[in-house]
């Protein structure tokens, strides 16, 4: 057996599952901080350690010792199996996103190939949809279990809205399926690296402007994020399927909503930008410079400044745009998204017949 | 004046707001309904307010309370504290006009002789209930002896009801030990004259 093959593997699964796990208070943090600014106000900067605030970012610590500590209640009312079972379904799709996404080419140690993602599946971009699509059970159970009209509204909600725009996220993908001729992320990143008329850095966001902005709308959609957060809409549903929730399980499900947006944020920069490509500096080139490990952590150091602006742009997007109604909503996803997606599809599928030079 | 462009397409918004005729363009434009020029420039307003925000901290209207605090007002009326003579006591003399003026019947005033000829009563027991008290000021205006007072104190919080019932010994003596600037104060001088020339009797 190939011990040192399955320790490379656990060490991956571990590095990427606590990345992402301690990506969830930070991004707390720069959204409460972050809307603080935008709307005049300072945020959280009063929890300390012996008076060191870091800039608020003692606070999430905080919240998690006040979830941890928090009387663990479920209504009497409540399927109590389902209701329990709910956050782990909405847990852990999310969690295990993150295995096909590739963080760094591919690299070569000792005559080892490391692919420098958890699992390098063949099924790749499915993987991640037939996992995004799963989350939605989650939702909904969590929202019929609660045996509350809020949660049960929130639920309702969630599963229209997931599968109007379950549609337009798949369809939007396969002009860059079509493009770079793969469904393997690792395959279509690399595809990415290569140059457009020798200047332009051949990313999906330039092959595919109209899919990129498609892509964009339906995972802030699939991430219930405004201002697609019908599902919670405070205003009008309290919190809507997570309203009966309290303690760590509401903490699950925060977790849940937070790795949706790091998942999104990922798949726009592997789909749209690139991945870990460096612009105008090839892997190879990266490589005989600075040496293997170094480039593969430069490579994942663009990968993760591209990542947070996409996740920035996720807090920032919601500060900014109102809710939609839950009929704007529908018309939106069906009417205007999903035409433009097929049409996008049919588009690019022309230009790849007919014009098999002009693109590469 | 107002400012109208030479040419008003029909389908045009045009909106008079006091003197400035505001000419919006037809908001069912076919590049409107795209909706994302308007989006950028919303995340364009949002991201100036925070940078502007993170560059100019000191601009915020936030006040940190428990180190910075508003300043308010010289007549703020906050808690009351009783006055007193140079001997110590009391300036009250019991006569029961404020607690007659108080709409809220706050005030709670036992008399009782007082072994100085000079001076006819003073009170044994003044109870104010700060939990009935409105605030108004209006026991402060009817002292006839300005013995009541109002400062700036608006900080009591207390885990206990019976802590907001306070005694004569605690208006006496509460500013002793808590630093705290006069709210409001009786009138100085000839009120008679300055409601005369206030024109409201």
């Amino acid at each position: 057996m190939d011990w040192t093959g399955a320790a490379i593997s656990i060490l991956k699964a571990f590095v990427v599952f606590f990345m992402v796990l301690n990506l969830v208070p930070v991004l707390v943090w720069a959204e409460r901080r972050g809307s603080a600014f935008i709307q005049h106000r300072l945020g959280p900067n009063r929890v300390n350690i012996f008076g060191i605030t870091l800039f608020g970012l003692v606070q999430p610590l905080a919240d998690v010792v006040k979830f941890m500590f928090k009387e663990e209640y479920v209504p009497a009312h409540a399927n109590r199996a389902f209701y329990l079972l709910a956050p782990v379904m909405l847990l852990v799709p999310a969690t295990m996103t993150f295995a096909v996404i590739p963080l760094a080419d591919t690299l070569v140690l000792g005559g080892r190939t490391i692919h420098m993602q958890v699992a390098n599946l063949n099924i790749g971009i499915l993987y991640v949809f037939a996992l995004g699509s799963l989350s939605v059970y989650g939702i909904v159970m969590a929202g019929w279990a609660s045996n509350n009209k809020f949660a049960f509204l929130g639920g309702i909600r969630s599963s229209a809205q997931m599968i109007s725009y379950e549609l337009a996220l798949g369809l939007s993908v396969v002009g860059i399926l079509m493009i770079y001729g793969a469904v393997q992320l690792g395959e279509i990143v690399n595809g990415q690296g290569e140059l457009l008329f020798g200047v332009i850095p051949k990313w999906g966001v330039v092959t595919q402007p109209l899919a990129f902005v498609l892509f964009t709308i339906a995972v802030f959609a699939e991430a219930n994020r405004l201002p697609f957060d019908l599902p919670e809409a405070e205003n009008e549903l309290v919190v809507g399927y997570h309203t009966e929730y309290s303690a760590m399980k509401f903490a699950l499900f925060f977790m849940a909503e937070y790795m949706a947006m790091v998942t999104g944020a990922m798949l726009i920069v592997t789909l749209f930008f690139g991945g870990w490509q460096i612009p105008w500096v090839s892997s190879e080139a990266l490589r005989a410079a600075v040496g293997p490990i170094p480039a593969a952590l430069l490579q994942l150091g663009s990968f993760s400044a591209k990542m947070v602006f996409f996740l920035w742009f996720f807090i920032w997007v919601r500060w900014t745009l109102p809710r939609f109604r839950y009929d704007q909503l529908m018309d939106f996803g069906w009417k205007i998204v999903l035409p433009l997606a097929l049409a996008n599809v049919f588009v690019t599928a022309l230009v790849l017949y007919f014009g098999q030079g002009l693109l590469s | 004046m107002s400012w109208i462009p030479d040419t008003i397409d029909p389908q045009d918004v045009v909106v008079v707001r006091g003197d400035d005729t505001l000419v919006s363009s037809n908001p069912d434009a076919w590049w409107k309904q795209f909706y994302l020029p308007a989006v950028a420039g919303g995340l364009a307003v949002t991201l100036r307010n925070m940078i502007v925000n993170l560059f100019n901290r000191k601009g915020m209207p936030t006040i940190e309370y428990p180190e910075e605090r508003r300043d308010y007002g010289h007549r703020f009326r906050g808690r009351h504290y009783l006055k007193k003579r140079p001997s110590g006591e009391p300036r009250c003399v019991a006569c029961m006009m404020c607690a007659t003026a108080c709409p809220a019947d706050c005030i709670y005033i036992v008399g009782a002789e007082h072994p100085d000829p000079e001076i006819e009563k003073y009170p044994v027991r003044f109870d104010i209930d700060g939990l009935r008290c409105i605030m108004c000021g209006y026991c402060v205006d009817a002292c006839p002896e300005d013995a009541i007072a109002m400062t700036k104190e608006y900080e009591w919080a207390s885990y206990d009801r019976e802590d907001f019932i306070w005694d004569k010994e605690y208006l006496l003596n509460w500013r002793d030990e808590k630093e705290v600037d006069d709210g409001y104060q009786p009138f100085e001088g000839d009120i008679d004259k300055y409601r005369m020339s206030r024109g409201n009797l």
